[in-house]
C-alpha cells in the first residue's frame, strides 16, 4: 500500500491525456481559410499529378498543395454534395461524372473564367467542346484515357485487327478483360457496329447474346491490374487502359498494341473548381500552370495517359512518341466515341454483365 | 503411440491455419522488396519502393495524419470508455441494461451508415472537415471496444478487495486509483489497442468525414489503386503493418511488466 508503482504512471497516462483531449480541440477549432491564403486544396486520385510538377508549382508560385485522394468519381460527388461544393479548390474528375453534375439542380461546379486561363488555348481544340460540357463551361481537360487490345506476338498467329478478332474461337480461355462493364458491353456494341451508348433494348440484347459468345474465350476479368496475367503468360490477349497495355509493354516488347479498327472510345478527366472553394484565385492559378505545355508533358509522362495539350508536343522524349499505348495519333482519336450517361439503361447493362460473369 | 499420433495431427492442423492466415500477409512484405514493377514475377531484391516512398511528400503527410488521429482517439476513448465501464459496473440505476445495449449496438452498426450519418451531422453543424472530425469519429467507434474490454475485465473482480480498503480508511478516489485502475489496467490496455488499430486502419468511415488536409494513409492506398498494384502499394502496407505489429507487441509488453509487478 505504501508504494503503488502504477499510482504515478496512472497519474502520468491521465494527464497526457487531457493535455492530448485539449490539443484535439484546438485542432479541431481551426478557421476556415480565407482567399488571401497561400494554400490551394487539390482533390484526385493519388500520384495522378506527379511530386515533381506539385513541387515545381509551390516554388514557382509559394502556394501549398494540400493533396487530398479519392478512388471513385462517385466518392468524390458524394463529398461535393455532403460539404455543399466548399473545401476543394481544384478536382480532377472524369468526363461522365461532369455530365451528370451538370445535370443536377444544384451544380456544384463554378464556370470557369477563361481570362484568367491564358494557357487555356494551349489545350488541343479536339478534346475541348464534347458533349459532357459544351462550351467547357465548367472544365477544362487534363488528360485522355483509352482502351487498346494487347497481344502476345509470340503466341497469337493470326491477326489481330479488332474487336471481332477477340471472338475467334483460337483463343479460348486466353483472354484478359478490364472488369468493367460499361467498357467490356461498349466494345461487344462497337463490334456490332452499334454506338457504345446504346440503350435501344433490342440492340443490347443482341450484344448480351453476342457477349455470352466471348465467355468461352475470357479467363480472366480485372480492373486494376489485367496486365500481369499477360505478363505471367495466364492469358495472351487482352482489352486494357493504355497505362496498363504501357506497363505490359515495358515488361516484355513481345506485347503488340492494336487500335481496334472498329474505333476506339476516349474518356477525359477534367479540371473542375467546385463551387464554393475557398481558394478560387489559387485554383485558377493552379489550373494555368498545369496547362503549360512543359508540366502537362511532365505529368502524362509520369502517369502515362494521353496528353491533350498542343504546346505540350515539342517537349515530349522519343520513348513517350514511341510509346503507341500513351500517344495515340489523332486520327484514332478524332473518331474515337465518348462514354456517356445511358440513363435508366444502365440497370441493362448492369443485368448483362451480372449474367455475363455468371456463366 | 495414439497420443504422439494425435499430437502431429493438431501440430499440422496449427500449422495449416497459421499459414492460411499468415501467407498472404508474407507475400505482401516480400513483394515489396520486388524489382518488377508488374509484381508477378521475383526480379530481384531492391530497397527502391522505399526509398521513393519516404521521398513521397504526400506519404509522409498522410503517415502523420493517421497517427496523430489514431492516438489522440485512442487516448480519448480509453478514458471515457473506462470512466463508463467502471461506472456501470459500481453503481445500479433504472435502464442499465439499456445503456450497455445501447452501447454494444454501436458495434454492430455498419460502418457506411456510420460513415454517412457522421458526414451529415457533421455538415448539418457547418463543422470544417479535417483531422478535427476525424478523431470525434473515431473516438466514436471506438468507446464501445474499451467499454467491452474493460467491462469483461471487471466481471472477474473481487469486491471485497475494494470493501477492505474502505474499511481501512481510504477514499474513493484513492480506492480507484491503487485498487481498481491497477487491476483493470490490461484490460485497458487491449481496448486501448483495439482502438488504436481500428482507428489506424480504417477506411469508410475515413473517406466520409476527412477534409482537404486530412487524407490518411488508408485513404491514399486505395486511391493508389487507380494506376494498378505496385511494389510502391505492397511496401506502403508493410510499414503499416509494421506499425499495428509494434503497437501490439508494446501493448502486450507492458501487461506482462505490470502483472509481474502486481
Amino acid at each position: 500500500m505504501k508504494k503503488n508503482p502504477f499510482k504515478i504512471l496512472i497519474l502520468g497516462i491521465t494527464s497526457v491525456c487531457f493535455i492530448f483531449a485539449l490539443s484535439a480541440c484546438s485542432i479541431q477549432s481551426k478557421p476556415t481559410s480565407d482567399n488571401s491564403e497561400k494554400v490551394v486544396n487539390l482533390f484526385t486520385w493519388a500520384n495522378y499529378v506527379p511530386d515533381s510538377v506539385v513541387n515545381e508549382f509551390e516554388k514557382q508560385t509559394g502556394i501549398k498543395v494540400n493533396y487530398s485522394n479519392f478512388s471513385t468519381n462517385e466518392e468524390m460527388l458524394a463529398k461535393l454534395q455532403a460539404s455543399r461544393g466548399s473545401e476543394y479548390d481544384v478536382v480532377i474528375c472524369s468526363d461522365y461524372i461532369i455530365e451528370v453534375m451538370g445535370k443536377q439542380k444544384n451544380i456544384l461546379m463554378q464556370p470557369i473564367d477563361k481570362a484568367k486561363i491564358p494557357n487555356y488555348k494551349n489545350v488541343d481544340p479536339q478534346f475541348l467542346n464534347q458533349v459532357y460540357d459544351k462550351g467547357n463551361k465548367y472544365s477544362m481537360p487534363y488528360t485522355l484515357g483509352s482502351q487498346m487490345i494487347v497481344y502476345n506476338s509470340e503466341k497469337v498467329n493470326f491477326p489481330i485487327r479488332g474487336y471481332k478478332d477477340l471472338w475467334n474461337p483460337a483463343l479460348k480461355n486466353s483472354l484478359v478483360l478490364v472488369d468493367d462493364p460499361r467498357i467490356v458491353l461498349g466494345m461487344t456494341l462497337k463490334k456490332l457496329g452499334y454506338s457504345m451508348n446504346e440503350t435501344d433494348s433490342k440492340k443490347l440484347d443482341q450484344a448480351k447474346q453476342d457477349l455470352l459468345k466471348l465467355k468461352p474465350n475470357v479467363k480472366v476479368l480485372d480492373a486494376d491490374t489485367p496486365h500481369n496475367s499477360l505478363i505471367n503468360g495466364d492469358t495472351t490477349v487482352g482489352f486494357m487502359y493504355g497505362s496498363q497495355a504501357s506497363a505490359a509493354v515495358k515488361a516484355n516488347p513481345k506485347f503488340k498494341i492494336v487500335y481496334p479498327e472498329e474505333g476506339m472510345n476516349a474518356e477525359e478527366d477534367n479540371f473542375i473548381i467546385p463551387i464554393k472553394a475557398p481558394h478560387k484565385e489559387n485554383a485558377e492559378k493552379f489550373i494555368n500552370f498545369m496547362l503549360d505545355g512543359k508540366i502537362s508533358n511532365e505529368a502524362t509522362t509520369a502517369n502515362e495517359y494521353v496528353n491533350t495539350n498542343k504546346a505540350a508536343k515539342k517537349y515530349m522524349s522519343k520513348e513517350y512518341l514511341n510509346n503507341r499505348a500513351v500517344f495515340i495519333p489523332d486520327s484514332e482519336l478524332k473518331r474515337a466515341e465518348r462514354f456517356r450517361d445511358v440513363g435508366s439503361a444502365t440497370k441493362t447493362y448492369d443485368l448483362i454483365w451480372s449474367e455475363f460473369k455468371q456463366r | 503411440m495414439k497420443t504422439k499420433f494425435f499430437r502431429q495431427i493438431s501440430n499440422i492442423y496449427i500449422g495449416m491455419i497459421f499459414i492460411y492466415l499468415y501467407l498472404p500477409i508474407f507475400i505482401v512484405v516480400v513483394y515489396s522488396f520486388n524489382k518488377s514493377m508488374a509484381g508477378t514475377e521475383w526480379m530481384g531484391f531492391t530497397m527502391d519502393w522505399y526509398r521513393k516512398l519516404f521521398k513521397d511528400l504526400n506519404v509522409i503527410i498522410a503517415f502523420k495524419n493517421s497517427l496523430t488521429i489514431a492516438i489522440v482517439s485512442t487516448v480519448i476513448s480509453s478514458i471515457i470508455g473506462t470512466i463508463g465501464a467502471v461506472g456501470l459496473y459500481k453503481y445500479n440505476f433504472k435502464g442499465k441494461n439499456l445503456v450497455e445495449g445501447l452501447l454494444d449496438i454501436t458495434i454492430v452498426i455498419p460502418e457506411v451508415i456510420m460513415g454517412i450519418a457522421l458526414l451529415m451531422y457533421f455538415s448539418q453543424m457547418r463543422f470544417p472537415l479535417g483531422i478535427g472530425t476525424l478523431v470525434l469519429s473515431h473516438t466514436t467507434f471506438s468507446i464501445p471496444f474499451v467499454f467491452i474490454v474493460v467491462k469483461s475485465r471487471l466481471a472477474g473482480f473481487d469486491s471485497s478487495i475494494e470493501d477492505a480498503a474502505m474499511d481501512l480508511g481510504a477514499s474513493r478516489f484513492k480506492v480507484f486509483t491503487s485498487i481498481i485502475l491497477p487491476l483493470i489496467l490490461p484490460g485497458i490496455l487491449s481496448g486501448a489497442m483495439i482502438a488504436f488499430v481500428l482507428s489506424f486502419d480504417d477506411v469508410i468511415i475515413n473517406f466520409f468525414v476527412s477534409g482537404p488536409e486530412s487524407t490518411t494513409l488508408p485513404i491514399k492506398i486505395f486511391s493508389m489503386l487507380r494506376f494498378g498494384l505496385s511494389p510502391e502499394i505492397n511496401a506502403l502496407c508493410t510499414l503499416m503493418l509494421l506499425i499495428t505489429f509494434g503497437i501490439l507487441i508494446m501493448v502486450q509488453f507492458i501487461k506482462t511488466m505490470g502483472t509481474k509487478k502486481v
